[in-house]
């Protein structure tokens, strides 16, 4: 009982650090009102899914992936997760600054950037 | 090697540079945009077709990148399905860039056409880039270059509403990213691989996980997301109303389709039929919710009192039929399914340039502004009558030919029911394209007395659509010859040859 308990969320605390951190973000961007915490929201989530990948590259003791030489042994750790994720950061920055830029504009021309106000604002209109 | 073997890469590296290119040149003169974007474009076209040919002769065209065969590099990968969807693509994308010279003139305005034309081109590498890849992070990576442009480009309507439409837009993309982001991890987690076609071979043996299924659910939501597939639609309806004409019609032809395709991509060639049938069943689930989509879309859209929303909640309705294909998942469906990605990107784009005329000239899109508007604009009226018609389904309009193959597989398949509702839907598109065609034909408003004024728009934008117009008939007449590339498509996607 005690052994399945820890195999199920200890043994793996990585992943449930991943989900709880995914779950905040998600409901930030459900739940927040405000154009800019939707989009912090949103990159909490992004970074969630870093770490995901990140510890799923990690082995135990492994050391970078850099090649040794000849007759030096070691254990590496899986580059591959590494570098993939180094795109999808590029592809969340690019994604905050069109979301920031947005919300630059929606603040000039309705000067809100609530979004309870923001309908109003385009009831009234 | 010859230089026709590169054709794959020069599909997505010309356009990149073609983009810099016009950044640089427009510096120098605006008026280089356009020439340089419409080569850059139909040169991509002529590719597709060259690669298309090929792909027909001699079967699946592979490229390694960087000559680093998988699963160590990333290869370009062009079968039937997927070189069927590039052309069809390329062809649309033709289409809407000769459109938008006029059209991004007047909506846009003349100083933003470099930035424009920069995104386009972008936006149209990252979809070629989404139908040849053969990897599924790099689908993630397409994804997200078309998806940031498309955003940029949806805004660029420089009015209030379409800021707003963006944003939601962009809110809702990067969910699904980041969900196709966290299925792609969980394949990779699985079976440690990253090339669709390795990922399909090991994946057999971890069926079972419940890693494998999440990874599955993750994929399948997010694509959906980005495909409009009801419920989870949210966006489309702003984001293709408020967007100017010219971005409305890229992005509801093209760039909606590019994401169904990648669902075909992944349920079919990653997880196979076996997998969706015996393992995880989830047609039957599919097929409703496609079902639902059908009629929902054209319901809402029958309700609508502006021109591009009842067009942009038709696009769910006809999403709806397209994923009823993958719900039937046999050979006919199927058949019927990839001749509706055709159909409905040639109708739809052809419906949204009359909408786009209509702005350009009348200045609002709002139906109750349009009575007789017929007897100013009428060969607009007339292709919007003939690309409806084909909408609606009447024969011998491609639209009638996908409808027909789908109602073929749904009964072959024994789902007698669906068969019926996907009638009742091609019933109640007769609802929202006749509301148009009454307002425009039979009504009274734009007479203006004079009887000799003609609104009709610049050659340069009437030929495109009278081109998609006239090709609606055209393909529906002739669609043996298409038949030959759909049908070994359709039995790829299966597991055959």
């Amino acid at each position: 009982m005690i052994g399945s308990f820890y195999e199920l969320f200890f043994a793996r605390y990585n992943y449930w650090m991943a989900i709880i951190l995914m779950l905040i973000g998600l409901y930030a961007l459900i739940a927040k009102q405000n154009l800019v915490k939707k989009l912090i929201g949103l990159n909490i989530f992004q970074t969630a899914i870093f770490l995901f990948y990140i510890s799923l590259g990690e082995v135990r003791g492994g050391t970078a992936p850099i090649y040794l030489p000849e007759g030096v042994d070691a254990l590496y750790v899986n580059p591959l997760p590494h570098v993939l994720i180094l795109t999808a950061i590029v592809v969340g920055v690019s994604v905050t600054a069109v979301g920031l830029s947005l919300i630059v504009r929606i603040h000039e021309e309705y000067g809100v950037i609530d979004e309870a106000e923001l309908l109003q604002e385009l009831r009234r209109r | 090697m010859t230089l026709i073997d590169h054709l794959p890469v020069f599909l997505i590296a010309i356009p990149i540079l073609a983009s810099l290119l016009i950044l640089v040149a427009g510096w120098w003169d605006r008026r280089f945009c356009y020439p340089i974007s419409l080569v850059t474009i139909l040169s991509q076209f002529g590719a597709a077709v060259i690669i298309l040919a090929q792909v027909m002769r001699e079967g699946t065209v592979r490229y390694y990148l960087g000559g680093w065969a998988p699963p160590l590099g990333i290869e370009l990968a062009i079968d039937s399905f997927n070189g069927f969807i590039l052309a069809t693509i390329l062809l649309l994308s033709v289409a809407t860039v000769i459109y938008a010279r006029k059209s991004v003139e007047h909506e846009i305005g003349p100083e933003k056409t470099i930035a424009f034309y920069v995104l386009f081109q972008l936006l149209v590498t990252g979809l070629v880039g989404m139908t040849i890849t053969g990897d599924i992070f790099n689908l993630y990576v397409f994804l997200e270059i078309s998806s940031i442009a498309a955003y940029a480009l949806i805004a660029s309507a420089r009015k209030p509403r379409s800021y707003l439409a963006s944003f939601n837009y962009l809110i809702l993309g990067s969910i699904a990213g980041g969900f196709i982001l966290i299925g792609t991890g969980n394949l990779y987690a699985a079976t440690g691989a990253l090339n669709m076609l390795d990922i399909a071979r090991l994946l057999p043996a971890s069926f079972e996980l419940a890693t494998v299924h999440a990874g599955f659910l993750f994929l399948v939501i997010g694509y959906s997301i980005k495909a409009a597939f009801f419920p989870l639609h949210i966006w489309l309806p702003d984001a293709y109303a408020e967007s100017p004409s010219a971005v409305t019609i890229l992005i509801s032809t093209v760039m909606s389709k590019v994401s169904v395709y990648a669902l075909f991509r992944i349920i079919f060639t990653i997880f196979t039929t076996a997998y969706i049938v015996d393992v995880f069943p989830v047609t039957g689930f599919i097929l409703f919710i496609a079902t639902v989509a059908m009629i929902a879309g054209a319901v809402i859209a029958i309700a609508q009192s502006d021109l591009k929303r009842m067009l942009a909640y038709s696009s769910i309705s006809q999403i709806g039929y397209i994923m009823f294909a993958l719900g039937v998942a046999n050979q006919i469906a199927l058949e019927g399914g990839i001749l509706h990605i055709l159909g409905h990107a040639v109708m739809k784009g052809c419906l949204f340039m009359v909408a786009g005329l209509i702005i350009y000239r009348v200045g609002t899109s709002r139906l109750s502004d349009l009575g007789g508007i017929a007897k100013v604009m009428p060969i607009s009226c007339a292709a919007f009558a003939l690309a409806g018609a084909s909408m609606i389904g009447i024969p011998p309009t491609i639209g009638f030919m996908s409808k027909y193959y789908l109602v073929l597989g749904a009964l072959e398949a024994g789902h007698w029911v669906y068969a019926a509702i996907l009638l009742l839907g091609s019933l109640l598109a007769v609802g929202y394209i006749w509301r148009f065609i009454e307002i425009a034909y039979f009504r009274d408003g734009h007479d203006g007395g004079s009887g000799a004024r003609t609104l009709e728009a610049p050659a340069s934008m009437l030929a495109p659509m009278v081109a998609l117009a006239l090709l609606c008939l055209l393909l529906g007449i002739f669609v043996e010859g298409l038949m030959e590339i759909v049908g070994p498509a359709a039995s790829l996607l299966l597991g055959g040859a």
